[in-house]
C-alpha cells in the first residue's frame, strides 16, 4: 500500500531555513534515514515546503474564489514536507515512521494518511467508462 | 528507550513484529553469513523476534533494533554451539572467534551495521539467486528470505500449492548447503554474472504477476509490487550499476500501467486501448529518472546499454506519449534494433517489425515479418500471424489478412483474443 507521510510545521519550521550547526545536523540526520528507506525499497518521493509566509490559500464558496496570503496561524495544522512509502500495511509504516529523526527540536508530529486504492474508487468509475478503447480498434498485438 | 505505556498489548506485539518484519532480511543475512546456512539462520532470527517480544514491551523497543536482533540472534548462535548441538567443527571455530570479541559484540555488531550489513544482504540476494538453483527456485527462495513472504502467499502468486512451494524452498537450501555458497558478495567477472543472474529472477517474479492471464489478476499486483520492492532494494545496493536501474526503469514504467490494463472482469487491455490518464505518473516519473540514470551510468563506465536499459527506453516512449498516437515509432524501432543485437530473439524481432511497421509503413513490417517466419519458436505463435494480419489489412490486401487474422484465431488459446482477431478478419470481408 502507499501512503504519505506529513510532516507537520512547528512555530520552528515556519521560520524558514536557515543553516545553522544545529539544522544542519537535522538535515544530515533526515538524509541517512532517507538513505535507509531506500536501500529497503519503501521510498518513493518526497520534498520539503516553505513556510506558509510563501504560501496561498484559495477559499472556495459557490462560485466565489478568494485567495488569501500566508502566513497562516496554528503551525501545527499546517504541512512542512512530506514523503510518499510503499509499504505492505500502517504497521510497517508506523514502524518506519518511528525511526524518523524528530523533525524539529520540541514537540513536533507526523502524519501517515494511505492512498484511495483503485478498489476504493469502484463506485466513481463505471465498467463501461474501463471498458471503452481509448483510441481505435488496433491492438492485441503484443506491443511491449 | 521509548516506553509507551498507554499502548494495549497487543498493539505493542504489532509493533515488534512490524519491526522485525523490517529487520528480517538484513537480520537473516547477517546470521547466515555467521552459520553458513539459510535454515539456521531463519530459526535465530525467530529466536531474536520471541526474545524481543518477551522483552520490549517492559524495556520499549531499543533505539537500534537491527542491532539488538542481530545481538541476541548472535548470541543465541554461541550457545547453541556451546550446547554442543552444532557439533561440526567449523561451528566451534566460529564460535572461538565470536567469544574472543563478545565482551563488546553489540557495539561492534552496530559499528558493523552501518558499514558491513548492505553488503551481507546483498551477498544474502546473490546467493538466494545463484545459478546452482532452478529460477523456479530462485524465485520462490528469494521471495520468501529477502522478501520475507510465507510459502502460502508465495504459492498463491505461483498459482501453486503450498506444499509444492515448502518442497522447492527446502531442497534449494538444501542445494546451497551442499554448494558450501559462502553468502558472499562475489568480486569483477563473478560479481557481474551474479548481479545478471539476480536482475532476472527479479524479473520473473515481475513478469509471473505482469503476464498473468486475466483471473488471477486479483492476487497478482501485490506480486508486482514485492518485485518493485526488491527491484529498488537492489538499486539502493547497488548504485552504481547500468543494468540495475535499467530493470528498476522497465519495472517502475510496466507497473505505472498496472491498474489502467486491467478492464471489467478482469480482461486485459493493451497498451493502445488503455485510459492513459490511469497510468500512474509518480511511477512513471521513477520510471524516467531511474533510465536516465542507468543511461549516465554505462556511459560512464564506456559500455553501451544493456537490454534491461534498451527496454525500459522502449517503455518509456509509451510512457511519453499522452495519446497512442503520440508515439515516437521511429525511436521505438530504432531501440528494437539495438535490442536485436544484444538480446536476440524471435519475439523482440517480432515486436521489432511491429515497431519498423509503425513508424515506415506495413510494407517495411510485412518484410521484416518474412525474415522471421520460419522461426522455430514462433511456430504456431499466435501473435506471429495477428501481426501480419494486421500489416496486409494496412496494406489493403483484405483476403490476405483475412488468412491471417483465421489462422492467428485458430492458434490462441485465449477465448477474449480470438473473439478479437475473428472480428478483425470479419472487418476484411466488409471492406472489400
Amino acid at each position: 500500500m502507499r501512503v504519505m507521510v506529513f510532516i507537520k510545521a512547528t512555530e520552528e519550521s515556519e521560520k524558514g531555513l536557515a543553516p545553522t550547526p544545529e539544522a544542519l545536523e537535522a538535515f544530515a540526520a533526515m538524509d541517512a534515514f532517507t538513505e535507509e528507506l531506500v536501500k529497503a525499497g519503501v521510498f518513493v518521493a518526497a520534498a520539503g515546503l516553505k513556510p506558509s509566509a510563501e504560501g496561498k490559500r484559495i477559499a472556495f464558496e459557490g462560485a466565489r474564489r478568494t485567495v488569501i496570503d500566508g502566513p497562516f496561524a496554528e503551525a501545527r495544522e499546517l504541512i512542512a514536507g512530506f514523503s510518499i512509502w510503499e509499504v505492505k500495511d500502517m504497521d510497517e509504516a508506523i514502524a518506519w515512521a518511528r525511526r524518523c529523526p524528530n523533525p524539529s527540536p520540541g514537540r513536533s508530529e507526523i502524519e501517515i494518511r494511505p492512498f484511495f486504492e483503485a478498489s476504493d474508487l469502484e463506485g466513481f468509475v463505471t465498467p463501461e467508462e474501463l471498458a471503452t478503447p481509448r483510441d481505435g480498434m488496433r491492438g492485441k498485438l503484443g506491443v511491449a | 528507550m521509548i516506553a509507551d505505556k498507554t499502548q494495549t498489548q497487543s498493539n505493542t506485539h504489532r509493533a515488534i513484529e512490524a519491526t522485525f518484519r523490517i529487520e528480517r532480511a538484513r537480520l537473516i543475512a547477517g546470521l547466515a553469513r555467521m552459520v553458513r546456512n539459510i535454515d539456521r539462520a531463519e530459526e535465530l532470527a525467530q529466536d531474536a523476534l520471541v526474545a524481543a517480544l518477551a522483552e520490549w514491551p517492559q524495556s520499549g523497543i531499543p533505539e537500534n533494533p537491527g542491532a539488538w536482533l542481530m545481538t541476541t540472534g548472535k548470541r543465541r548462535a554461541i550457545d547453541a554451539i556451546r550446547q554442543g548441538k552444532m557439533r561440526e567443527r567449523k561451528h566451534a571455530e566460529i564460535a572461538q572467534e565470536l567469544d574472543e570479541a563478545s565482551d563488546d559484540a553489540t557495539r561492534a555488531i552496530e559499528a558493523a551495521m552501518d558499514d558491513d550489513l548492505g553488503d551481507e544482504l546483498l551477498g544474502l540476494i546473490f546467493t538466494a539467486c545463484h545459478p546452482v538453483l532452478s529460477p523456479d527456485a530462485r524465485a520462490a527462495l528469494t521471495l520468501r528470505v529477502v522478501g520475507g513472504l510465507t510459502t502460502d502467499e508465495i504459492a498463491r502468486a505461483f498459482l501453486s500449492s503450498e506444499a509444492t512451494i515448502a518442497q522447492r524452498i527446502v531442497r534449494a537450501k538444501k542445494t546451497i548447503a551442499k554448494a558450501g555458497l559462502t553468502f558472499e558478495v562475489p568480486r569483477g567477472l563473478e560479481r557481474a554474472a551474479r548481479l545478471s543472474s539476480a536482475l532476472e529472477v527479479i524479473y520473473l517474479i515481475f513478469n509471473e504477476a505482469y503476464a498473468a492471464t486475466a483471473g488471477d489478476d486479483l492476487v497478482r499486483p501485490p506480486l508486482a509490487m514485492e518485485a518493485l520492492r526488491l527491484g529498488r532494494m537492489l538499486a539502493g545496493l547497488t548504485p552504481e550499476d547500468a543494468e540495475v536501474f535499467g530493470l528498476l526503469a522497465l519495472m517502475e514504467i510496466q507497473a505505472s500501467r498496472l491498474q489502467a490494463r486491467i478492464g471489467p472482469g478482469g480482461a486485459l487491455l493493451t497498451l493502445i486501448e488503455q485510459d492513459r490518464a490511469r497510468w500512474d505518473h509518480l511511477l512513471i516519473r521513477r520510471g524516467l529518472d531511474a533510465l536516465a540514470r542507468a543511461e549516465a551510468l554505462a556511459e560512464k563506465s564506456g559500455v553501451s546499454d544493456g537490454p534491461y536499459a534498451l527496454q525500459a527506453a522502449i517503455a518509456a516512449c509509451h510512457a511519453r506519449a499522452r495519446k497512442a498516437a503520440d508515439t515516437d515509432w521511429p525511436r521505438i524501432a530504432a531501440l528494437y534494433d539495438r535490442l536485436r543485437a544484444v538480446a536476440p530473439s524471435p519475439v523482440v524481432d517480432l515486436n521489432r517489425a511491429i515497431a519498423h511497421s509503425m513508424a515506415f509503413g506495413p510494407e517495411a513490417g510485412l518484410q521484416l515479418a518474412d525474415e522471421i517466419a520460419d522461426a522455430a519458436a514462433l511456430r504456431n505463435y499466435a501473435p506471429l500471424p495477428a501481426a501480419r494480419g494486421d500489416f496486409l489489412f494496412r496494406a489493403g490486401r483484405l483476403a490476405e489478412a483475412r488468412a491471417e487474422f483465421k489462422a492467428a484465431a485458430a492458434l490462441t488459446r485465449n477465448m477474449r483474443e480470438r473473439a478479437f482477431l475473428l472480428s478483425r478478419a470479419d472487418a476484411c470481408d466488409c471492406e472489400r
